[in-house]
């Protein structure tokens, strides 16, 4: 409160002028003004007339703290109050730290101990933090120096005389450089500069494989057995009843090399329809089902999610991602959202066991499109 | 688009399952707690625990009084009771099923659905159904269960079909609630999201919520497929795997959020308006305290 | 207390013979802040920064960036026995089995969300406010890329724990690389080091995540911040504030402590709210496969509008010669976006073209008075609102009950309906306050006072409004539409880019036809002897 008496010194309850004299800017200010180009248009002479006059700043408003003595003593209070506060969360925090254990937890009791750790961890945390910032607020807001300081902007162009200089600077360098007589130079500094980002691109192209046909085929093959997903069970068509879905993926694939990659491509899903709901299929795929059981990619047409809501009434594939819709009895034909090929249809049959198995593999690409797709 | 909108039941060749002696289920019933206190659950379980221990006391006192019903169905000792079902069904079923459950154009034919669809459907309120909207919903049950077990009867006695499930295979204490999760997001999480909080399917039907839905609905619907949701039959979904799943439901049901409110465990959309109304919005709020003058 | 003042002299001459800083210090201490609540939100953002690279910091101390499979054996038993990445492993150990992990985690991702959400409504501060314009093209240059930047940090960030939500997410983003023409398959190659999910994208997003990213957003945030300090700030239009000064509260100590406190103070509220709301409950969620999916995947909020359209937009395929053009994921997720941030970056040019501004501006504009480019940000808002609602149609759906489809078609029809009607009801808005504006400075404040006149009448009186109240409310420039120069110049000779000056006109037109130009002294004058109050 001492210093409020430096702070005012400079203070201008007045429009700007260049008279106070303590702040640099406003020193600098005289100089400038002779030497600038006028600024904005927008002021002109004729103004006056057609604008009101700028009155200036309002007149300063003193505050409670400003004019009493006790109240700014309640301030000075209140501001030790939220410090004080800030101290006992920093306390809170580290009592909590050490006193509420989660690894010693049974564990039926984790969930809860880790949420009391949370709470009290996050309390004494946001309490510490957020009483520093609110005693400094209020301590600037009550009791430091509020009067508006009016300073000096100048114009961000440079006087017409740096920019001469800056120019006649960077003339000399050139000139001392010979960047305008040694073609020879700059052209091939030119040629040794200009290729340089290659040698930041080209490293690059260890980051992965070619593409080249790992799109197109997935880990299913004549013969392979439909296991239900994740729990690894074979099938048989007398297990699914009409109006039942399992999802499959090919047998074998959880001891394939790049397992995720493959259940990426090869996840499916198997749908029994009635006999009734299966007239409407295409002439091209009949004998790709099994007494009504078909197959189809689980991965969006779109943009890959793994479409797996079947609305067994409607026999409808809903994708949960961006909702493109498939109709089942149509070979998943597109009927809403933004996919825009069917999803593909595995083909098929059983095995001697009588066990499900795929036909053949997808005779398109699974998922997305891309350019080489066809 | 043809779209129907009433209950459609599928057809189902499995055998009516296990039958046990209500003695033997009623002491299983009043154990499942017992063992639960004994693995350690006590507090966080305790809810569950006293639910369990409700539906026991409720189980075991109708147990007490009469067979379960799935015994009367096959094996046809109760008729009395398919008789008393046959006139519950005359009178509140058979308006759109049919007098003889043969299904109309209002409602499906019924033989064959088995007891399971009859006691998911009139035991979550379901049935009888008032249409008004594009799928049938939740609501007050509108019969005793020992009417419903009736009703069951007398649709079971019709064809076969899924039975209810018995004590036994809704005995989930031993299950793997881990791989149940597992299970749990490959079949059912696309339809009712992560947590169970259900979620949106074509031209305004859903996945109800399955907080709150008790483990034998939830099993007999896995059974049965009701409405839009697919049939998860034995052949395919064993037994365990169902057990598992409404282990790992009612375990992730029951658990509270460690991180504070739970924001209806929708994701990330409550969580931006979070973020946008109470995060920036108290931020904006102090901002507006920082700059206005003090007076 | 002399010794204090000694010692800290002592300080500073050691510090000064080495720096020769007391001229720096002495120019910042005093340099003027123009105070105003709404210059802090983009200090929200640069706190929010803060706030991530010190929490980001804690979690890289436990994160493991691998997508090695593991088997769960950790404190929480529903995962027990679950394969998964050591990635989602040791987040789950972060916020289980760390004390404070838990805490920490959801600050770094409560944090995120607000640092974005604070840079939206920054944006929006300057640009209905005209601080943008010129010299401060380069800073706002720099904030849309900053924008831009944050939509992929976020995105990697959401992607690092592994978990289901995350897992979806890059798939989604492979759909859209692979969707790129001619070089999409081998981008997504390249990125994932083979085909989806691959074992090198986590420890590659890892590196982006925590250090290239972060550094590029040091690095402009510091040109930032220096450009904010070295063209000094911006300020609202009101009596003694001109182009030409600064009015505000010096750098030391006034604006040190409300700054500095204020870096605490959206820490302290982040932190609370990250301690009694979850985010992010990756538990739940499970690791990712890709066979699995959840119902309501959706992105944070920030990356709402690109699901939005990727929803909405209709499923266009072009098959032609052998090649495919996926122009229903080409179109919504990359030339859109590119098209959007592309115009918001050129604004200011578009605008000085228009205009033919070519003074600086320090003095901002009440949005009022630009009713025009008022109602381009309300429209471009408006715009972005419905892209982030439609990309929740799911959630809407459930929650009101209604049909998913309806939805999708609603939105399909608002995206082209609303916007232009926000736009023009702004303006109109605008248009209005203006008027009203204009009413108070010639005819004053109702008071509610009705008094008879000798004659009878009934009228109501009208207070003056005061001299500063009428600075502030006159003050602005309203320009008149550029006229359309003639065809040829004075000579006769045809002019060259007829075109663009043709446009150049229109463009003015659109901006500048309708206005209010703020009352004048004349005009009280005329009122005045018109014998009018």
């Amino acid at each position: 409160m001492t210093d409020q008496n430096d702070g005012t010194a400079d203070v201008a309850h007045e429009p700007p002028t260049a008279t106070s004299t303590s702040n640099e800017e406003i020193q600098r200010a005289g100089g400038l003004d002779d030497s600038e180009a006028p600024a904005p248009s927008t002021t002109s002479s004729g103004e006056l007339a057609t604008r009101f006059a700028d009155p200036g700043l309002p007149a300063h408003t003193y505050r409670r703290s400003d004019i009493d003595p006790a109240a700014a003593k309640r301030r000075e209070r209140e501001v030790a109050a939220l410090f004080g506060l800030s101290t006992l969360g920093t306390l809170l925090f580290i009592v909590a730290y050490f006193a509420v254990k989660p690894a010693d937890a049974s564990p039926s009791e984790l969930i809860a101990r880790v949420g009391l750790s949370t709470k009290l961890l996050g309390l004494g945390l946001g309490l510490s933090l957020f009483c520093i910032g609110a005693a400094a607020i209020h301590w600037a807001k009550t009791l430091m120096p509020d009067d508006e300081v009016v300073g000096v902007r100048k114009p961000m162009r440079s006087s017409d005389e740096d920019r001469r200089e800056a120019i006649a600077a960077l003339k000399e360098g050139a000139a001392g450089a010979g960047l305008g007589r040694r073609k020879l130079i700059r052209n091939s500094m030119l040629g040794a500069l200009a290729p340089l980002g290659l040698l930041a691109i080209i490293p690059l192209r260890d980051l992965g494989p070619l593409p080249g046909a790992k799109l197109t085929g997935t880990a299913w093959k004549a013969g392979k057995r439909l296991i239900s997903d994740p729990a690894g069970h074979p099938i048989k068509a007398a297990d699914v009843p009409i109006g039942g879905v399992v999802h499959i993926l090919p047998e074998g694939i959880e001891k394939m090399e790049h397992r995720l990659n493959e259940e990426a491509k090869a996840t499916a899903i198997l749908i029994r329809l009635a006999p009734e709901d299966l007239t409407r299929q295409r002439a091209d795929r009949k004998g790709w089902d099994v007494s009504g059981i078909v197959a189809y990619s689980k991965v969006c047409t779109h943009v890959g999610c793994p479409v797996g809501l079947y609305e067994q009434q409607t026999h409808h594939l809903l994708c949960p991602c961006h909702q493109s819709t498939f109709d089942v009895e149509r070979n998943c034909a597109v009927i809403f959202g933004p996919a825009a090929r069917p999803l593909p249809q595995l083909k098929l049959t059983t095995d001697s066991e009588g066990y499900l198995v795929a036909a053949q593999d997808f005779d398109e690409p699974v998922g997305p499109s891309y350019w080489e797709r066809g | 688009m043809h779209e129907h909108e009433h209950e459609h039941e599928p057809m189902h060749d499995q055998p009516p399952s296990h039958r046990h002696g209500s003695t033997r289920t009623f002491v299983r019933l009043l154990t499942t707690p017992l063992r639960a206190l004994s693995r350690r659950r006590r507090s966080r379980f305790a809810p569950l625990v006293l639910l369990l221990l409700g539906l026991a006391i409720t189980g075991g006192a109708y147990a007490a009084v009469a067979p379960p019903p799935q015994a009367e169905a096959s094996t046809g000792v109760a008729s009395a009771s398919i008789k008393e079902g046959r006139q519950l069904y005359l009178k509140n079923c058979s308006s759109c099923h049919g007098l003889n459950a043969e299904g109309t154009s209002d409602g499906p034919s019924l033989v064959g659905v088995g007891a399971a669809a009859v006691d998911f459907q009139v035991g979550t309120g379901r049935m009888p159904a008032r249409q008004d909207g594009p799928q049938i919903q939740r609501k007050r049950v509108e019969f005793t269960q020992d009417e419903i077990n009736a009703m069951a009867a007398y649709v079971a006695s019709l064809g076969p079909g899924p039975a209810v499930p018995d004590k036994e295979q809704l005995d989930y204490a031993d299950a793997d609630a881990a791989e149940g999760g597992a299970i749990y997001r490959t079949n059912c999480s696309m339809c009712h999201n992560f947590a169970g909080k259900g979620g949106a399917l074509s031209r305004g039907k859903y996945a109800p919520s399955l907080d709150g839905v008790s483990p034998k609905h939830i099993y007999e619907a896995m059974l049965t497929g009701p409405q839009s949701m697919p049939v998860f039959g034995d052949g395919t979904m064993p037994p365990e795997d169902k057990k598992a799943i409404i282990k790992y439901l009612k375990i992730t049901e029951q658990e509270a959020s460690p991180g504070g409110a739970s924001l209806g465990k929708i994701g990330p959309v409550t969580e931006g308006a979070v973020g946008w109304l109470v995060g920036l919005g108290a931020l904006i709020a102090c901002a507006v305290w920082l700059g206005a003058k003090a007076r | 207390m002399a010794t204090l003042e000694q010692r800290a002299g002592n300080a500073a001459n050691e510090i000064d013979e080495r720096f020769g800083s007391a001229n720096f210090v002495k120019r910042s201490a005093r340099k003027i802040f123009p105070d105003h609540w709404s210059f802090m939100l983009g200090e929200i953002a640069l706190y929010s920064f803060i706030i991530l690279l010190l929490t980001g910091t804690f979690l890289t101390l436990w994160f493991t960036p691998s997508q090695g499979e593991v088997v769960y054996e950790g404190s929480y038993v529903p995962l027990h026995g679950l394969t998964m990445s050591e990635a989602y492993a040791s987040t789950l150990r972060i916020s289980f089995d760390v004390r404070g992990g838990l805490i920490i985690r959801q600050i770094h991702h409560w944090a995120a969300l607000i640092f974005a959400a604070s840079m939206f409504v920054h944006a929006s501060r300057v640009f209905f406010t005209g601080a943008f314009r010129k010299p401060r093209e380069t800073n706002w240059l720099i904030g849309v890329g900053l924008i831009t930047l944050t939509i992929i940090e976020g995105l990697l960030g959401y992607s690092l724990p592994d978990d289901l939500l995350s897992g979806t997410g890059f798939r989604i983003a492979e759909g859209v690389l692979l969707a790129i023409p001619l070089v999409g398959t081998y981008l997504s190659f390249f990125l994932f080091g083979g085909e989806f999910p691959g074992e090198d994208l986590i420890p590659r997003i890892y590196t982006m995540h925590v250090l290239l990213l972060p550094g590029i957003f040091l690095a402009l945030i510091t040109a930032h911040l220096m450009l904010v300090w070295y063209q000094k700030h911006t300020q609202y239009p009101g009596p003694g504030r001109t182009e030409k000064n600064t009015v505000g509260y010096p750098f030391f100590p006034v604006y040190t402590a409300k700054a500095g406190g204020f870096f605490f103070i959206v820490f302290g509220v982040t932190t609370l709210l990250s301690a009694f709301a979850t985010i992010n409950p990756i538990w739940l969620f499970g690791p990712y496969t890709p066979t699995q999916v959840t119902a309501g995947s959706q992105p944070d909020f920030y990356m709402g509008f690109l699901e939005g359209v990727l929803r909405l937009f209709p499923n266009w395929e072009i098959q032609a010669w052998g090649f495919t053009l996926p122009l229903n994921v080409l179109i919504p997720t990359l030339v859109i976006p590119g098209l959007l941030f592309t115009s918001m970056a050129l604004y200011p040019m578009i605008e000085r073209w228009v205009t033919g501004d070519n003074s600086e501006h320090h003095v901002l504009d009440r949005p009022r008075n630009v009713p025009t480019r008022t109602g381009l940000g309300v429209m471009a808002i408006t715009t972005w609102l419905i892209l982030l609602a439609a990309g929740a149609n799911d959630v809407i759906a459930i929650t009101f009950h209604l049909s998913i489809n309806a939805i999708t078609w609603f939105f399909r029809i608002a995206i082209f309906v609303v916007p232009p009607i926000a736009y023009v009801v702004t303006k109109r808005i605008c248009l209005g306050l203006q008027r009203r504006d204009r009413d108070l400075v010639l005819h004053g404040r109702e008071t509610g006072r009705i008094v008879r006149l000798p004659n009878g009448e009934m009228i109501e009186v009208h207070e003056p409004i005061s001299e500063t109240e009428r600075y502030k409310l006159t003050a602005h420039q309203v320009p008149e539409p550029i006229q359309l120069e003639p065809s040829t110049d004075t000579n006769g000779i045809p002019r060259r880019r007829v075109l663009a000056s043709k446009m150049r006109a229109r463009a003015s037109r659109f901006y500048f036809e309708d206005r209010v130009p703020p009352p004048t002294p004349s005009d009280t004058h005329e009122l005045e002897s018109s014998g009018h109050h």
